[in-house]
């Protein structure tokens, strides 16, 4: 089965100053291959280059160099776009219009009969929990409420792939749970979804694979548990029935050790130390062994460190940029 | 042809909703009443007044509508982004451009219909209550159905418009495509006068660049049969034909190179 989406060295230059125009690199060289069914995480910080992507995806701007595929047809092949949905960021949608007109307007445009329009367009709101409101203006919905729309139209014609641009942004902790949960009945249903985010914790609870962008490049992408397992950095030891005698042994190895009540130890050990010798030792002294676990960088540290090093490598690329 | 039509009956919704046309419309029938009541005034006149007030009115506010609504069509939509939504659903960007510029005329029309309803029913009332050896010293008559030339011919003229006010809303800002399409609707008016330059100059280069402008500008003031009309002059139906050819030719041209430019835009 092809790829529901493919993209392929999706570069994008703008070009930037007033009298002399130079280019800046949006999105430099970007290779991903999302299957069917995954519900596949876009990482990065503000300005790394997703909403350029999903835009290009959505061939709402043209790319510089190389490609990409929805369902296997190149972006902007408008019958795809039957199937495909869209959440832009931060959407926002027309004035004098109400939830239902607009939903019906956006139905009408996939070709829905009237009567299916009516209850497509009911059940959808239902399901984003907007109620009585939906027959009020949207010039009047809080920006919430304009999420749950810009959802609700993402979704109108049953797409089997969906792009959500930040779908948490301006929702609060109920409507967040509410977007997750939403997205993890999407994946039951065999649906494709790209979402971006900055918000790590919704990948770690959604995705099965991500990729991470920084300052337009992909600095990483995979299975989350490849990335994190890639990124162990020690490992956390916990015994108890410690000696003082018995910790002035095992402190030289630990670069941090915390007591954790009397005779209870957890100590930090760098990969220096592999932990099968501190084990042997642990058991040689007649400490008890309670765990042992690997510490592991959270998305969190990782996304971090990623965005470091590529704002760190990026003045030289910048320059090399320029010059081409 | 199904997704333009449901772009064009969404625009004219949205413009329906928002209250300016609604004013605008409302402040022309105004305007075509109380010519009733400057009529009075001037012994004589008073018909030509309100003919006069009439189609000016449905000119002057038909040009405000076009303008205002016609600059919101599509750079609106892309400065405020509402457009990423809808450019993500199974239309290609031509038929957004068409179905818009029909929405808009839809909504023109309308408002066009209500300000000539207002009109007549001035004139109607103006007939019904002057007595008949008065009515025979007017140039034509009250309820005259020559005067739908002229509103004809003005509605052309803000399809025309319209289509200018896209086409400049499909690469700039919304308040320099409100001043561009104004400032084209009076060098429009103006332009007959471009054609008759090189009698007034004497450089070969200057007259040819007017000229080239006449050719290129839309030339406006022949859309303008206002006096004509009210003076009960002849307005051959060939020269209504050929205007509104001219002006239908115009407006495809637009059309196209609209749907051309905005085929190619970023969307940033």
């Amino acid at each position: 089965m092809p790829p529901a989406i493919k993209i392929e060295e999706l570069t994008k230059d703008y070009a930037i100053g007033f009298w002399r125009k130079r280019p800046y690199r949006a999105l430099d060289r970007l290779s991903l291959a999302i299957e069917p069914g995954e519900v596949f995480g876009f990482l990065g910080p503000n300005g790394a280059g997703k909403t350029t992507t999903l835009k290009l995806l959505m061939q709402l701007i043209f790319p510089t160099s190389g490609r990409a595929e929805i369902l296997g047809q190149p972006v902007g092949h408008v019958a795809t776009r039957q199937r495909i949905g869209y959440l832009p960021e931060n959407p926002y949608f027309y004035d004098y219009l109400t939830a239902e007109e607009l939903l019906e307007y956006f139905a009408q445009l996939f070709g829905y009969g009237a009567a299916d329009r009516k209850q497509r367009v009911a059940a959808l709101l239902d399901k984003v929990g907007i109620g009585a409101e939906r027959r009020l203006q949207l010039r009047k919905f809080s920006k919430g409420m304009v999420q749950r729309v810009g959802i609700a139209q993402a979704l109108v014609n049953d797409p089997e792939v969906i792009f959500l641009d930040e779908p948490m942004s301006g929702l609060d902790p109920l409507g967040r749970r509410e977007v997750r949960n939403l997205i993890l009945q999407l994946r039951d249903q065999g649906r494709t979804v790209f979402f971006s985010s900055h918000i790590l914790a919704d990948a770690e609870a959604l995705c099965s694979r991500v990729a991470v962008v920084a300052g337009g490049r992909l600095a990483a992408s995979g299975r989350l548990s490849d990335i994190l397992a890639f990124e162990v950095r020690g490992w956390e030891l916990v015994v108890a029935g410690v000696t003082p005698a018995m910790l002035a042994r095992l402190t030289p190895v630990a670069h941090r050790t915390t007591e954790i009540s009397a005779g209870r130890y957890a100590l930090e050990l760098s990969l220096d130390h592999p932990p099968e010798r501190v084990l042997a030792d642990v058991a040689a002294m007649g400490a008890d062994l309670v765990s042992l676990n690997p510490i592991r960088d959270t998305l969190e540290d990782f996304f971090v460190r990623r965005v470091a090093e590529a704002g760190s490598a990026r003045p030289g690329q910048e320059d090399a940029r320029a010059r081409d | 042809m199904r997704a333009i039509s449901w772009i064009a009956v969404s625009v004219f919704r949205e413009s329906v909703r928002d209250r300016v046309p609604y004013n605008l419309v409302l402040f022309a029938v105004l305007l075509i009443a109380s010519s009733f009541l400057l009529g009075q005034l001037t012994a004589g006149q008073d018909v030509k007044i309100i003919k006069d007030l009439g189609l000016a009115a449905t000119a002057v506010f038909g040009l405000f509508i076009a303008i205002f609504i016609g600059i919101g069509l599509v750079s609106k939509e892309v400065e405020r982004r509402s457009i990423y939504a809808l450019l993500a659903k199974p239309i290609s960007r031509p038929q957004l451009i068409l179905g818009k510029y029909a929405g808009l005329v839809l909504t023109l029309a309308v408002n066009v219909a209500v300000m000539t309803v207002a009109l007549y029913a001035v004139l109607a009332y103006m007939t019904w209550t002057e007595s008949a050896q008065f009515q025979s010293a007017w140039d034509a008559p009250g309820i005259d159905p020559a005067l739908f030339k002229a509103v004809f011919l003005i509605f052309v003229e803000l399809m025309l418009i319209t289509a200018l006010a896209l086409f400049f809303s499909t690469f700039s800002t919304p308040l320099l495509s409100a001043a561009l399409t104004f400032g084209l609707y009076i060098v429009g008016h103006f332009n007959a006068d471009l054609r008759n330059f090189e009698q007034v100059v004497d450089s070969r280069a200057a007259a040819w660049l007017a000229r080239g402008l006449y050719h290129v500008l839309p030339d406006l003031s022949a859309f303008d049969v206002k006096t004509e009309v009210v003076h009960g002059l002849a307005v051959p139906a060939g020269y209504v034909a050929m205007t509104t050819a001219y002006g239908l030719i115009y407006i495809a041209l637009l059309l196209l190179i609209s749907t051309v430019i905005f085929s190619r835009r970023d969307f940033k």
